[in-house]
C-alpha cells in the first residue's frame, strides 16, 4: 500500500513538473552588466535576473545556456535553444530572421571609449564586436572597422593601441571607462536601434507569454527598478 | 569556498589571491583539465582501433576493402585538422538529425534546408531540446571525440600500415613454411612484432594529439582554453573579483601545462621503447 501511495505521489509530482514548459534561454555570457559568467561560473547580470523573473511569472521552467555571439541567431533558428536574451537590439535586419518581443530596455546610447580625448572617431580605427549594430554603424562612417568576436577583446584592442577607440553600448562601456583611469568616453553619444528585446524563432507562440509578462513588469515598475539596479540611476527607463 | 572569502571587497593580498583562485569559476577551469584528459583517455584507444582496422583494410587482398582503407587514410590526412573539424562535426550532427527527421517525421512538408538554416522537426533534434543541459554537453563532447578519433585514426592507420610492412619478410615466410594460415600468421607473427616499428610513429602521434586538444574550444566545448580566456578577460566591479586583463597569465599557465604534459609523455614513450626493444637483434 505504501509503495502504491509513494508511486502515486511520484506520478503526481512528475505530472506537475511536466506541466511547466521547458524553455532554454540562450545568452552570450560575456557582456557585463547585461549578461556575464559570475565568479561561481553561473550566468549572471541584468538579463539573468530579468529572465528568471519573466520565467517565474509565466510559469516556465527555464535553463540557461551560453553561445558565442557570432552564431547566436543560427543556433536559435536551428533549435539549440528557444530564446535569445543577450542584450540584442531590435533591428529590421534581425527581425526578418527571428521574432522579437517588445523591448525590455528602452533605446539607449552607444558610446566611444578611447585612451585619449583627441582620438580620431571619423577616420581612425574603431573596434566593435562582430554582428552588432555598432559594427554596422562604424562601417558606414569613414572610420576603419576592426571587429572582434567578444566584447572584452574590443576593449583590450584599445588598451593595447590596436584600435583608436571602441564603440559599443554605453551601459557596457561606462563601468569600464569609470574604473580604468586610462580610458574615457569621447565624442558624442549615438542613439542606435529600437531598444533591447528577446529573440525567438519566427512564429513561436512563446512570444505572447513573454510579451504579456514584460508588459506586466513595465506596468508595476519592477522592470525600471531592475534597470536602475544594474545600469545605474542615470539609465534610460520606461 | 573559505569563510574568509565571504566578502571579497574587504580582503587583499595573498588572501585575496587564494580566494580568487578558489572561486566556482576557477573550479570549473580546473575541472576542464579533466575534460582534456578524458578526451585523450578515450580518443587514444579509439583512434588506435580505427587505425588498426584502417591498416588491416589497406593491406587487404580484397580490392574494395583496400580502396576503402587507403581512401580513408589519404583523404583525412590530406585535409587540415581545423577545416576537417569545422566541417565534420556540423556534417555529422546534421546528418544524424536528417536521418532521424526522415524516420520520425515522414509527414513533414517544409524543406529541411531553409536558406542558411537547417531545420528538422522537434522530435528529431539531437539531443532533444527538452533534455537536461548535461546531455547537450555530453553530445557535443561525444561528437568531438568521434571526430578526433577519425582524424587521428587515419594517421595511426598510416603508421601501423608502415609498421606491418616493416616486419621482416623472412618471419612471415617461415610462418608459412610451418603451415600457419594467413590469419594465424597475422595474429601470432605479424602483430606482436610490428609494435616496435610502430612505436616511434605512435609516440609522435600522441604528442600531436595532446597539442590538438585546444581544438575542443573551436567546437564550442568549455575546455581549458575557453576558461582561460573567460577568466583572463578584464573584469569590472560587476564581478566579485575585479581585475585588469590577465589573459597572458592564464595562457602562460596553459603553456606550462602542455609543456609538462608532453615532457612526461616523452619520458614514458622512451621507457616503453627501451622495454619493447629488449631482445631485438636489430632494434631500430
Amino acid at each position: 500500500m505504501k509503495t502504491i501511495l509513494l508511486g502515486a505521489a511520484a506520478l503526481a509530482l512528475t505530472a506537475t513538473i511536466t506541466i511547466a514548459q521547458d524553455v532554454r534561454m540562450g545568452t552570450e555570457g560575456a557582456y557585463p552588466p547585461y549578461n556575464f559568467i559570475n565568479d561561481n561560473g553561473e550566468v549572471d547580470g541584468f538579463e539573468r535576473e530579468l529572465g528568471d523573473e519573466l520565467c517565474a511569472r509565466a510559469s516556465l521552467n527555464c535553463t540557461w545556456v551560453t553561445n558565442e555571439w557570432d552564431s547566436i541567431i543560427p543556433n536559435l533558428t536551428s533549435g539549440n535553444y528557444d530564446t535569445i536574451i543577450a542584450g540584442m537590439s531590435i533591428t529590421d535586419e534581425r527581425d526578418e530572421v527571428i521574432d522579437f518581443t517588445q523591448n525590455y530596455i528602452p533605446p539607449a546610447n552607444s558610446l566611444y571609449v578611447a585612451l585619449s580625448e583627441d582620438a580620431d572617431l571619423e577616420g581612425g580605427v574603431i573596434a566593435a564586436q562582430v554582428n552588432t549594430i555598432q559594427a554596422g554603424y562604424v562601417a558606414e562612417t569613414g572610420a576603419m572597422l576592426l571587429e572582434f568576436a567578444t566584447p572584452d577583446e574590443t576593449v583590450a584592442a584599445v588598451r593595447n593601441g590596436e584600435a583608436d577607440a571602441v564603440f559599443a553600448d554605453g551601459d557596457f562601456l561606462k563601468p569600464i571607462a569609470d574604473e580604468d583611469a586610462d580610458l574615457s568616453v569621447v565624442g558624442a553619444p549615438v542613439q542606435l536601434g529600437g531598444g533591447v528585446g528577446m529573440g525567438l524563432r519566427e512564429g513561436d507562440p512563446l512570444i505572447e507569454q513573454f510579451n504579456a509578462v514584460i508588459t506586466e513588469m513595465k506596468e508595476d515598475g519592477t522592470l525600471n527598478t531592475m534597470i536602475k539596479k544594474w545600469f545605474g540611476d542615470e539609465a534610460v527607463i520606461f | 569556498m573559505f569563510a574568509a572569502c565571504a566578502d571579497p571587497g574587504q580582503i587583499e593580498g595573498l588572501t585575496w589571491l587564494v580566494c580568487y583562485l578558489t572561486t566556482g569559476k576557477h573550479m570549473a577551469f580546473y575541472a576542464s583539465f579533466g575534460t582534456v584528459l578524458l578526451l585523450l583517455a578515450i580518443t587514444a584507444p579509439v583512434a588506435l582501433a580505427f587505425g588498426f582496422v584502417g591498416a588491416m583494410a589497406s593491406r587487404s587482398p580484397v580490392p574494395p576493402l583496400r580502396w576503402l582503407g587507403l581512401g580513408y587514410t589519404s583523404m583525412v590526412r590530406g585535409v587540415p585538422d581545423i577545416a576537417f573539424f569545422l566541417f565534420f562535426v556540423i556534417a555529422l550532427d546534421q546528418g544524424l538529425e536528417w536521418l532521424r527527421h526522415h524516420a520520425m517525421c515522414p509527414d513533414w512538408t517544409d524543406p529541411v534546408r531553409q536558406g542558411a538554416n537547417f531545420i528538422v522537426c522537434t522530435q528529431a533534434k539531437l539531443p532533444l531540446s527538452s533534455a537536461p543541459q548535461f546531455w547537450h554537453e555530453a553530445y557535443n563532447f561525444g561528437l568531438a571525440i568521434f571526430t578526433f578519433s577519425i582524424v587521428f585514426g587515419a594517421f595511426a592507420a598510416n603508421v601501423l600500415y608502415g609498421a606491418m610492412r616493416a616486419v621482416p619478410r623472412g618471419q612471415l615466410e617461415t610462418a608459412q613454411a610451418y603451415g600457419l594460415t594467413p590469419g594465424q600468421t597475422f595474429r601470432r607473427i605479424l602483430v606482436p612484432q610490428m609494435w616496435i616499428y610502430a612505436l616511434p610513429g605512435l609516440g609522435n602521434l600522441w604528442m600531436i594529439l595532446i597539442k590538438a586538444t585546444p581544438l575542443l574550444f573551436l567546437l564550442g566545448i568549455e575546455d581549458i582554453v575557453y576558461w582561460a580566456r573567460e577568466l583572463g578577460g578584464a573584469k569590472t566591479s560587476a564581478f566579485a573579483y575585479p581585475h585588469p586583463d590577465w589573459r597572458i597569465w592564464y595562457f602562460l599557465a596553459l603553456l606550462l601545462f602542455y609543456l609538462a604534459f608532453t615532457k612526461l609523455s616523452e619520458i614514458v614513450i622512451a621507457r616503453l621503447t627501451r622495454r619493447l626493444s629488449r631482445g631485438q637483434a636489430f632494434a631500430p
